[in-house]
């Protein structure tokens, strides 16, 4: 197994989380993985970008541009940030629901969701959009839309594990009085249906 | 024998462990703080630990610990060996009994520095043998082999990885192997009193060391020379990552230098990679020291090998390496065409996201609140800014920084400001870990001196960028013990301060005022704003925009709280992004944002 998998969102959404839980659940599988990040100086609310590295000791930290071979992407504007990273036959999976900064409402620079994601469309990858906000709802909170990323990415076969391995991964290795809502998440995830 | 996700600095702190460290001190800073914290997290009943106020203290802390035989670890970001260097400068001379490590992380880019020093070079200037791992996996071994080292030589051992390892995640293989070490206690010598006839002659000793500890480098499995050709690449630290990396789409045959020991330079090993070469590219972020290294050695040899590097241009002389770059200038001394770029297509228009204070953020409110005071009063001002969060207090609208440099220099700069330019009011911001840290001579010096400035201190009970760890202030220690809260405000009447106020800078009339009379008052004059980090409480009911509300953006542009956007003229509020801290409801016109139940 050899991937290379970017996950990209904002500070606060999960992304790191995310991207611990690929690389432990790879490793599980015996195979050898590496992340690295890349924060800016923000607690919350900067750009966040996760590098999953899978398969390959002799590799740097990050992945170099063009050889991804998916983008989860938490947040509209981050996925086509990183867009770059991408092969030109990669996947890609993206939650439409936009974090709008704050420096777009004092005339920065604006925010165009419905571009943003039209572009994504348009580049003739495979691409699964989820409206993350809606399946978070189903969960109760926010604070799962990492987990629900994960069940999604696991059903469209993104990602080469089964919803247990990477059940045993959560389990093993976060808080158990969250395991029942990271459960939870992971089924709402798994069958959610592609929009046509 | 266990196989993990281990960031970079999860695996030095376990491999400490695992080599007996016995003491660990150290101050937070990016991207070393993780060390500290995991070895508090798995530290069992024998190794002690501690946040100290700075990394000078941590050092001195460390070093009576290892006059006594203990092993010790000193943790800390780059810029705080300039504040520890003090008396690492000296210990050289004096030397120690038990194993002592000084990890410094290093930061190319920077990505959270004020600078892009070289502790590598420090390494050299202070006579100091120096690691530089490559990899979480392999700094997991390599901290155990620097203890060693250091014991051997009696010398203080520096370790450096850069933020590339120190953040970065790999499988490491872990085992429960443990040495123990015994401390045998302080024996009283004449040698740990330092005078000027013992430096002299334990220079002289430090040059022999540093010879032999080339040799021992030179032997290191840490490096070592692979393939061949006349064309030779060295990668030092993270950098050979990408050097691997990059060879593998590459078929031309070349000899390739690992290296993780710049300092004392491994002659022996690099004299035998640069026999029968031509040319050699140096893949190394920050300074030019194996290039200068390489160089020197050919001078002495007369070997006529060419050197490629920082110095000839052939690499960036700043900024963090990647793979793209890393790959292109191999390509180009390998004279091989390079595989052109993935064409760059335009995107559409994307959003800038700069880093800002946090929704709630309490600074927002301290800054805001100095300001709408000096409007009030007329009064033209200069804000120095500290290191910490509220640096982020530069950004638009609140705009409240105008100088930054080190750790503890906004009091300091504000009262050199006030010699040069005594009618305008000079005030300063510094954090409450920054004030323990190097604040307190400031403030002492300020007083004694008689300047008139204004310092206002952020006291959000914790040292929150770095991840929120304790300090004196706090009350709690890493040993999970809670001892006596030291006061900064008796710190500060201590001190002799004749005007100390303390407000909650959420509650905007309040705040606006207290910082009206200290600005007023002539002499030092303190204000210290008191509301916890939003990251160590529970938050307030969230705020909601109310149908009254006239669609003015008051709020926004006025303190610009990243929960709140607006969307033509109707402004919204995140509720999984605000806090409650209600300070855009103190400053809208007609009342219209309000708590929900």
């Amino acid at each position: 197994m050899r991937i290379d998998c970017l996950l990209a969102g904002v500070g606060g959404q999960g992304t790191v989380l995310a991207s611990k839980i690929i690389a432990q659940t790879a490793i599980s599988n015996q195979c050898f993985a590496r992340t690295s990040e890349t924060i800016g100086m923000a607690q919350r609310g900067g750009c966040v970008v996760s590098h999953v590295r899978i398969g390959d000791q002799n590799c740097s930290p990050a992945i170099p541009i063009g050889m991804a071979d998916l983008i989860i992407g938490f947040e509209p504007a981050e996925a086509l940030r990183n867009i770059g990273f991408l092969k030109s036959d990669g996947q890609l999976l993206v939650n439409i629901n936009p974090i709008i900064p704050v420096t777009s409402s004092l005339g920065g620079s604006s925010y165009q969701a419905a571009d943003m994601i039209d572009y994504l469309q348009s580049t003739r990858r495979q691409a699964v959009f989820v409206d993350g906000q809606k399946l978070c709802a189903a969960a109760g909170t926010a604070k799962v839309l990492n987990v629900i990323m994960l069940g999604v990415a696991i059903k469209q076969q993104l990602l080469p594990f089964s919803r247990e391995e990477v059940l045993t991964t959560i389990t093993e290795n976060l808080p158990a009085k969250f395991l029942e809502l990271n459960r939870k998440a992971l089924e709402i995830g798994y069958n959610f249906q592609q929009y046509v | 024998m266990k196989t993990k996700l281990l960031m970079g600095n999860e695996a030095i702190g376990l491999g400490a462990i695992r080599a007996g460290v016995n003491v660990v001190c150290g101050y937070p800073g990016t991207p070393s703080t993780e060390v500290l914290e995991t070895i508090a997290k798995y530290r069992g009943n024998d190794i002690y630990v501690e946040w100290s106020v700075n990394e000078k203290v941590a050092l001195e802390v460390a070093a009576g610990a290892a006059y006594a035989g203990a092993r010790t670890l000193v943790t800390m970001k780059q810029v705080g060996l300039n504040v520890a260097s003090d008396p690492l400068m000296s210990l050289i001379y004096i030397g120690i009994k038990g194993g002592m490590v000084v990890l410094v992380a290093d930061d190319p880019g920077p990505i959270s520095s004020q600078t892009e020093q070289d502790t590598r070079h420090f390494a050299r200037y202070a006579h100091l043998p120096v690691f530089d791992p490559s990899t979480p996996e392999e700094a997991y071994t390599m901290i155990g082999e620097a203890f060693a080292l250091s014991e051997k030589y009696n010398t203080p051992v520096l370790f450096r990885p850069t933020t590339q390892v120190c953040h970065a995640c790999a499988s490491v293989e872990t085992d429960d192997e443990r040495y123990r070490n015994k401390i045998a206690g302080f024996i009283k010598d004449p040698k740990w009193v330092i005078f000027p006839r013992l430096s002299y002659q334990n220079h002289i000793k430090i040059d022999a060391n540093e010879a032999k500890i080339s040799q021992d480098f030179s032997v290191s499995p840490y490096n070592h020379i692979s393939g061949q050709g006349p064309l030779g690449i060295v990668g030092c630290g993270v950098s050979f990552t990408y050097v691997t990396e990059a060879l593998t789409t590459i078929n031309t045959p070349v000899k390739v230098l690992k290296l993780a020991t710049p300092h004392p330079f491994p002659d022996k090993l690099a004299i035998t990679f640069l026999q029968g070469l031509e040319e050699v590219l140096v893949i190394e972020e920050l300074d030019p020291v194996v290039e200068e290294n390489l160089l020197r050695l050919c001078g002495k040899l007369s070997l006529a090998v060419r050197i490629t590097g920082k110095l000839t241009k052939a690499m960036p002389v700043a900024g963090k390496y990647s793979y793209e770059i890393v790959a292109a200038a191999i390509s180009k001394f390998l004279g091989q065409a390079q595989a052109a770029l993935p064409k760059t297509v335009e995107l559409p228009q994307l959003p800038l996201r700069p880093p800002v204070l946090c929704a709630g953020c309490p600074h927002r409110a301290s800054f805001y609140s100095v300001k709408q005071a000096l409007k009030k009063t007329g009064q033209k001002a200069v804000f120095t800014g500290d290191i910490g969060c509220y640096t982020l207090g530069n950004a638009q609208p609140l705009d409240m920084v105008d100088t930054c440099l080190c750790m503890g220099a906004g009091i300091t700069i504000a009262q050199g400001l006030q010699l040069a330019e005594p009618d305008r009011k000079q005030i300063a911001f510094i954090g409450d870990s920054t004030f323990f840290h190097t604040g307190i001579p400031g403030i002492i010096n300020a007083v004694y001196n008689e300047t008139d400035i204004t310092v206002i201190i952020l006291d959000n009970s914790t040292t929150a960028m770095t991840g929120h760890q304790p300090h004196p202030g706090t009350g709690k220690t890493m040993m999970g013990n809670i001892s006596e809260k030291i006061s900064i405000e008796n710190v500060l009447k201590g001190c002799g301060v004749p005007f100390v106020a303390k407000a909650n800078p959420l509650n905007l009339a309040q705040a606006v005022e207290t910082v009206i009379a200290a600005v007023n008052h002539q002499g030092v004059s303190v204000v210290i704003f008191e509301a916890p980090c939003i990251a160590i409480v529970k938050p307030n009911a969230f705020q909601e925009i109310k149908e009254s509300c006239i669609g003015c953006k008051k709020c926004i542009k006025e303190i610009g709280c990243p929960a709140m956007s607006a969307v033509d003229d109707k402004v919204t509020i995140n509720p999984h992004l605000c806090y409650g801290c209600q300070l855009c409801g103190q400053i809208c016109p007609v009342q219209a944002i309000g708590g929900l139940n």
